[in-house]
């Protein structure tokens, strides 16, 4: 964060390093049901960063110390793969991906509907295969088309999106040199229907003002990418369901 | 009423999709937010009767009182067995549950690890602890044959309306067959018409969602028998 640099993140027409405008997502691809042997999957591309998710579940919950006899548990599981990023990363769990980890699996059990369940388990496991900046919102996007595709009863499903400010400029969804150079990056997840926030961290400053902006853009964003999330899935599973007619 | 206002279009609807303003019952795979009905789950909307339902596409086998199931014995104890059904909870089967007069500790004799039972669903409560008993007619411990594993939510579809897919199924290959509401299907009967009931049920799986499956499954046995005289 607020790494020096000559770099000039946003030029003097407002458009930044990669031609967007300041309020402008990446390009956003979903894909729902992408693994075979997986409960429900999905992959995620949000500009250069390349996810998969995969949920198992609600399966026995082991160790069985971890049971809670009223409602089911979220395990989660964000690994960044040693390729994802250009110096190679040491594989395995460090303290940045356990966090990432703990915030995605509570973000998701305030929509499933996890009372349905005691004492089971479901699993969620997100690998990403390229990161670029903002993987924990697309690990987190990916994980609730994959959570819906596995069939387990919730109440909405959860987009995410970073926001942030570069070069003094409250920009939506910072890129690598946005957030490496930048001076704010703000994850934000919330429920599309009640815009209950699920997720909400912030990694740098910003003023009031500009954060009330930024939450603004965020919100927005969110409501964008919560439809591509659901015409995901609706791709995935209306295609076999057309020529269905008087049969039966 | 003529067909198409009996079924409307089916609509595939993903967990938070609103289902109705409040007029309908809200039923199974949903829930009511500011008495608004909107989906819980992935899957079909259904509206029957005054009740808006999703019905699932997919999902793991939750077990209800009363549902026939195909279990595996996973371990034994000394007055009990622990069946697996296919769900995310373990089944214990007690030795007053089954047809035969078990001593204590004498359980492996009767059961072994790996024995495949047909089993009822006799308990499940508030925090799925689940019961089964092989004390109902027909159910036994199964010797011959084999099972085949397909998604729970498919079940319905090859049983068929009134059942009409499975015994359309048993009559041209004359086969055994018990379909168990966990998506576990054990087939048995000579090899070659074993190998076909196995093809045309994994076929039912795979177009459960199109129309004239009865037909087009029948077709395919027909066709596959008669080439093999």
């Amino acid at each position: 964060m607020s790494g020096q640099s000559d770099l000039e993140l946003v030029n003097k027409k407002g458009i930044r390093l990669d031609g967007r405008k300041a309020g402008e997502l990446r390009g956003i691809k979903i894909e729902a049901g992408v693994l075979e042997n997986a409960d429900g999957s999905a992959y995620v591309e949000i500009g250069k960063n390349k996810v998969r998710a995969a949920v198992y579940g609600p399966r026995e919950c082991h160790p069985r110390h971890l049971q809670d006899p009223t409602k089911a548990i979220i395990q989660c599981k964000y690994n960044m793969m040693a390729f994802s990023v250009s110096d190679r990363k040491r594989p395995g769990p460090d303290r940045r991906s356990v966090e990432i980890s703990k915030i995605i699996a509570e973000a998701l059990e305030a929509v499933v509907l996890t009372e349905l369940y005691p004492r089971a388990s479901i699993d969620v496991y997100i690998e990403i295969l390229q990161a670029n900046a903002g993987t924990r919102c697309a690990g987190l996007t990916a994980a609730s088309v994959a959570l819906a595709d596995a069939g387990i009863p919730m109440r909405d499903i959860v987009p995410a999106v970073a926001v942030g400010k570069a070069d003094g400029k409250v920009l939506l969804d910072l890129n690598k040199e946005e957030d490496n150079y930048g001076q704010a990056d703000v994850p934000i997840a919330l429920i599309p229907k009640t815009n209950e926030i699920v997720l909400l961290q912030m990694d740098g400053h910003m003023t009031r003002k500009e954060f009330d902006t930024a939450m603004e853009m965020g919100v927005a964003a969110c409501h964008e990418i919560y439809e591509l999330q659901k015409d995901a899935l609706k791709r995935r599973y209306a295609a076999a369901m057309k020529e269905d007619a008087a049969d039966e | 009423m003529n067909r198409k206002e009996a079924r409307p279009a089916r609509e595939v609807v993903v967990p938070g999709d609103l289902l109705d303003e409040g007029d309908l019952r809200p039923g199974n795979g949903t829930y009511v937010l500011d008495g608004k009905v909107y989906a819980s789950r992935l899957g079909v909307k259904n509206v029957f009767s005054g009740t808006v339902s999703v019905i699932p596409l997919k999902g793991r086998y939750i077990p209800t009182p009363g549902d026939m199931v195909l279990g595996m014995i996973v371990d034994i104890g000394p007055s009990n067995w622990l069946v697996d059904i296919n769900s995310p909870y373990p089944a214990p089967l007690h030795v007053n549950e089954v047809p035969w007069k078990v001593e204590f500790g004498d359980t492996s004799r009767f059961l072994k690890i790996g024995d495949m039972i047909m089993a009822k669903i006799l308990m499940v409560d508030e925090s799925m602890k689940i019961q089964v008993t092989m004390n109902d007619s027909g159910l036994r411990k199964l010797e011959d044959g084999q099972i085949v594993e397909i998604a729970h939510s498919k079940v319905s579809r090859v049983i068929g309306k009134s059942g009409s897919m499975i015994q359309m199924i048993k009559n041209m290959t004359d086969c055994r067959i018990f379909v168990g509401q966990n998506g576990r299907v054990w087939v048995d009967g000579d090899v070659e018409n074993a190998t076909v009931a196995v093809d045309a049920i994994k076929m039912i799986e795979r177009e459960a969602q199109t129309s004239n499956l009865t037909e087009r499954v029948k077709d395919f046995i027909g066709s596959v028998i008669e080439e093999e005289g």
